[in-house]
């Protein structure tokens, strides 16, 4: 086996206001001519930085030392010429975004030509037949037409695609996906991830992956690396790995990762020992609709429609769906941040539709909400203590922060931060830290509902995981009622009592978790769990058929 | 609990606006933003103090020796000379300071407050108040300064004025300018505000929007504020000089001002007189180009891609360095000698 790059004794920092940071330490590595490396970390592992360093791709304020060396160059000391002439040829590099990595204002079919006439002496037509050719390879169906579409007139999977294509376009012996599916849906993660095994098979492209999804790593990857805190903690071929770790770290990583069906007999319990729902529902939606106003002259656009539901008082409902099924808008509409179309929606006996602000703020203290992103929803200038407190001062029950303290140290007690972090501010506090603060500030006024939006999909595995714990610790201790909005199958699945599918605007199944997960009825249903790819190669392999099957049914 | 406070107060005052992009900033960017610091310094130290530094007064035309003379030549008496009108120039142009820094507080304050509070409550609330606003903003933007202030200069004082009169001409010209200038910076900031995740969880809350605004929205938003002030400044100094320039500005007896000793000087120049022109021109062109650099460098350093970094070579250096930075300052020192110790 040849080795198509040798990484050896790589060593990364950075520059920053206050000291350096280093990123990466004494990391070596080969990935051989067509293998699929994935290497796996949580944030700030410094798998990223690695991946760069292969294409010479760091920022200015990085010092690196260590060989990596790819064919017969050493990416390290080349100048900036000479990467320009490897890039490309040699190697090609795969984004997160998709939409953000291609220019909008040109075709793809120039932005793919662009890199053939950069390498090469080819004509205008030569370049665009050779773009149609890889467009039609990499699964753009017609494609002599929509080489001369723009970015925007693809989805973001087609867009993927083209992504791909262009780094497939020279015929690179490596390409470097950097968490190629992250920002796609669960179906169309799917379809790229079958794309990259081609890319291995037909292309003979070696791939270095960078995820922190393992489900993906065992779907697709030959041999696994995986990097804590800058380092390799352990390297291994990925049916040992996922059967047999080595290392602590590895042990932790894969068992913090939800599986899907674990958790049939925990819900059973939990409803069992709920009280027989009476009176009337938290929450009713009766062929709810929400409309998004379009512009002038334009329809607007439904992303609700028709959707009926109950969350009964102590009851958890997952709302599970990919992007653009209207979950998060559900949500919104709930706690009255997003305005009712049509149908009816009664949120703790008050009727949503056409209500004003007035009547609606005295339900507010009963009802919590976490958002996603635990970096942006704190108010980076007030501390923590400040920030839960808030909810207390506006409803009354607190003059001001220093003497609603008490009550916030009760509160940072039951999310389990000790109380000296109230008196930091969000910045200085890890993205689980900050959403057990934001869990604490939703529930400072003991909200008979709580609404999750994602709470956890920002966070590496191993924090969601003690996040979800807490979730549904709390949920015994307070007995709210909550609406837990998730893409994930797999964590809805541990906290729900009972789960509804969404699919574009329209609630297609609706059940307990045995019901939907175990035997879904609706077709959608079973395509989703079908294309969750599970920590498990042997299992995965057997599932990536079953898909194959379904795909070929429709 | 207690030893908190001191490396409270010492974050603060690292926190402040210009002590801390001071602190981050090297090489060029910092000696910039120094050159500037020390412009800026010594002209409101010499504006403060402008009545002890000052051999004579602004007005003054004699001593106990008699008259000064019109138009000596730099000597021992007269360090920087005496103009046309007999006034030493030396004091013209130190009284001068105080002349200038009062417009730049009145221009700034008169401004500040109500772009900024446009701004925040336009970008927050949007709709047709905010479209409304912009329009306003855009056309009032237009128009020019200058002649701007010279119909205040007529309306407060009828041409020729007094200290006030001029002061506050060039003040409420650049005030009419710059009110758009504030409110569509803090506007752009309020609209990016409104749309993060911490605004909307005050709302879920039930938050009052006057307190959402002004809590969570106006504190966010004022970031850019050093900026646009120092640009500000130096602007209504431009004004102030221009209007003295040319006729509208502060009788001589009322204050001194550097652009009415200017406008005096244009004779001297053909005549060989340089020294009645050069100094007060070079008083302004050093104030203006004191403030420009401040704002220019705050400008670099609040951006992080343009703001240089020391490079991360001495890792091994700086990382022993970090042991000791953070604490309080008692701290510090303590550590500094724990390490000398070792050492």
């Amino acid at each position: 086996m040849t080795a198509v790059v040798d990484i050896r004794n790589l060593d990364i920092s950075f520059a920053t206001d206050g000291d350096p940071v280093v990123a990466v330490r004494n990391v070596s590595l080969t990935v051989n001519k067509g293998e699929v490396l994935a290497i796996v970390g949580e944030s700030g592992s410094g798998k990223s930085v690695t991946a760069k360093a292969i294409l010479g791709l760091l920022p200015e304020t990085a010092t690196e030392s260590g060989v990596v060396l790819l064919g017969e160059n050493d990416i390290v000391q080349l100048s900036k010429k000479q990467l320009r002439a490897v890039r490309g040829v040699d190697v090609a590099m795969v984004f997160q975004e998709p939409s953000t990595s291609l220019n909008p204002v040109y075709t793809v079919g120039w932005q793919i030509a662009e890199g053939l006439r950069a390498h090469g002496n080819l004509s205008r037509k030569e370049a665009r037949a050779k773009a149609i050719d890889i467009l039609e390879r990499v699964g753009i169906p017609d494609a002599t037409h929509r080489v001369d579409y723009y970015p925007h007139q693809f989805s973001g999977g087609q867009k993927q695609r083209v992504v791909i294509a262009m780094a497939l376009v020279l015929e690179p012996e490596l390409i470097v996906a950097d968490e190629p599916t992250t920002a796609l849906d669960v179906t169309v993660q799917a379809e790229i991830l079958d794309l990259l095994r081609r890319c291995r098979d037909e292309f003979g492209a070696a791939i270095v992956l960078i995820t922190h999804n393992m489900g993906v790593v065992a779907d697709l990857a030959d041999r696994v690396a995986v990097m804590y805190n800058g380092e390799i903690v352990e390297q291994a071929d990925v049916r040992t790995l996922f059967a047999d770790p080595r290392e602590p770290y590895t042990q932790k990583l894969l068992a913090a990762v939800p599986k899907l069906g674990t958790a049939v007999e925990a819900t059973r319990a939990r409803a069992a020992s709920r009280p027989v729902h009476e009176g009337r529902p938290v929450v009713s939606a009766n062929n709810l609709v929400i409309e998004y106003a379009g512009r002038l002259g334009r329809k607007g656009f439904r992303a609700v429609d028709g959707v009926t539901f109950d969350i009964h008082a102590g009851e958890v409902l997952g709302l599970v769906g990919e992007s653009g099924s209207g979950k998060t808008t559900i949500g919104r509409a709930i706690a009255g941040l997003t305005k009712v179309s049509g149908g009816s929606l009664t949120v703790l006996g008050q009727e949503m539709l056409e209500v004003r602000e007035r009547q609606f703020r005295k339900l507010r203290s009963d009802i919590g909400f976490v958002f996603q992103d635990p970096a942006s929803s704190f108010n980076p200038l007030l501390t923590i203590a400040e920030c839960v407190a808030e909810p207390l001062i506006v409803h009354g029950r607190a003059g001001d922060a220093a003497s609603a303290r008490k009550r916030v140290d009760e509160l940072l007690e039951a999310v389990q931060l000790p109380h000296a972090f109230g008196d930091r501010y969000p910045h200085e506090l890890s993205g689980g830290q900050r959403q057990r603060a934001s869990l604490a500030r939703s529930l400072a006024l003991e909200p008979t509902l709580l609404i999750a939006d994602e709470p956890t999909s920002a966070l590496d595995v191993s924090v969601q995981a003690r996040v979800l714990e807490l979730f549904s610790e709390l949920q015994k201790e307070f007995g709210f009622a909550a609406l837990f909005i998730s893409h994930d199958l797999a964590v809805v699945d541990l906290l729900a009592d009972r789960i509804a599918v969404l699919y574009q605007g329209k609630l297609v199944e609706e059940g307990t978790g045995a019901e939907v997960l175990v035997a879904p009825k609706h077709p959608y249903t079973q395509r989703l769990l079908a294309s969750l790819p599970v920590p498990d190669p042997i299992e995965q392999a057997e599932r990536r058929e079953a898909l194959r099957a379904i795909r070929n049914e429709e | 609990m207690t030893t908190l406070t001191p490396s409270r107060t010492r974050t603060f005052l690292r926190g402040l606006p210009v002590i801390r992009q001071l602190r981050q900033s090297v090489g060029l960017q910092r000696g910039m933003l120094i050159v500037g610091l020390v412009l800026v310094g010594v002209f409101i130290l010499t504006a403060i103090f402008a009545p002890l530094i000052a051999p004579y007064g602004f007005a003054q035309l004699r001593d106990v020796h008699g008259y000064f003379g019109a138009q000596d030549p730099p000597g021992p008496k007269h360090l920087l000379g005496t103009t046309v009108g007999g006034y030493d120039v030396l004091s013209r142009v130190i009284w001068g300071a105080q002349t200038a820094l009062l417009a730049i507080i009145i221009a700034v304050v008169l401004s500040i407050f109500l772009g900024v509070t446009l701004g925040v409550v336009s970008g927050y609330i949007g709709g047709w108040l905010d479209r409304v606003l912009v329009v306003i903003a855009d056309a009032v933007y237009a128009f020019p300064t200058l002649l701007l202030a010279i119909v205040a200069a007529i309306v407060i004082s009828g041409g020729s004025s007094n200290l006030f009169g001029g002061v506050f001409a060039s003040g409420i010209s650049i005030t009419a300018v710059f009110i758009p200038q504030y409110f569509r910076v803090i506007r752009a900031e309020a609209v990016r505000i409104k749309s993060e995740a911490f605004v909307e969880s005050a709302k879920v809350v039930g938050t009052p929007v006057i307190r959402i605004m002004f809590r969570h929205v106006f504190r966010n938003a004022t970031r850019s504020l050093p900026l646009i002030f120092t640009l500000n400044a130096s602007e209504s100094i431009f004004t102030l000089a221009a209007l003295g320039f040319l006729g509208f500005g502060i009788e001589p007896s009322s204050a001194a001002e550097w652009g009415y000793d200017l406008n005096k000087s244009i004779s001297d120049v053909t005549s060989g007189i340089w020294w009645t022109s050069i100094f007060p021109g070079t008083a302004i062109v050093l104030v203006v180009l004191g403030i420009t650099l401040v704002g220019e460098s705050l400008n670099d350093l609040s951006d992080p891609r343009l703001r240089t970094r020391r490079r991360a070579a001495g890792v091994t250096a700086l990382a022993a360095v970090s042991v000791q930075g953070g604490g309080a300052l008692d701290d510090e020192i303590a550590n500094a000698d724990e390490l000398e110790g070792r050492a």
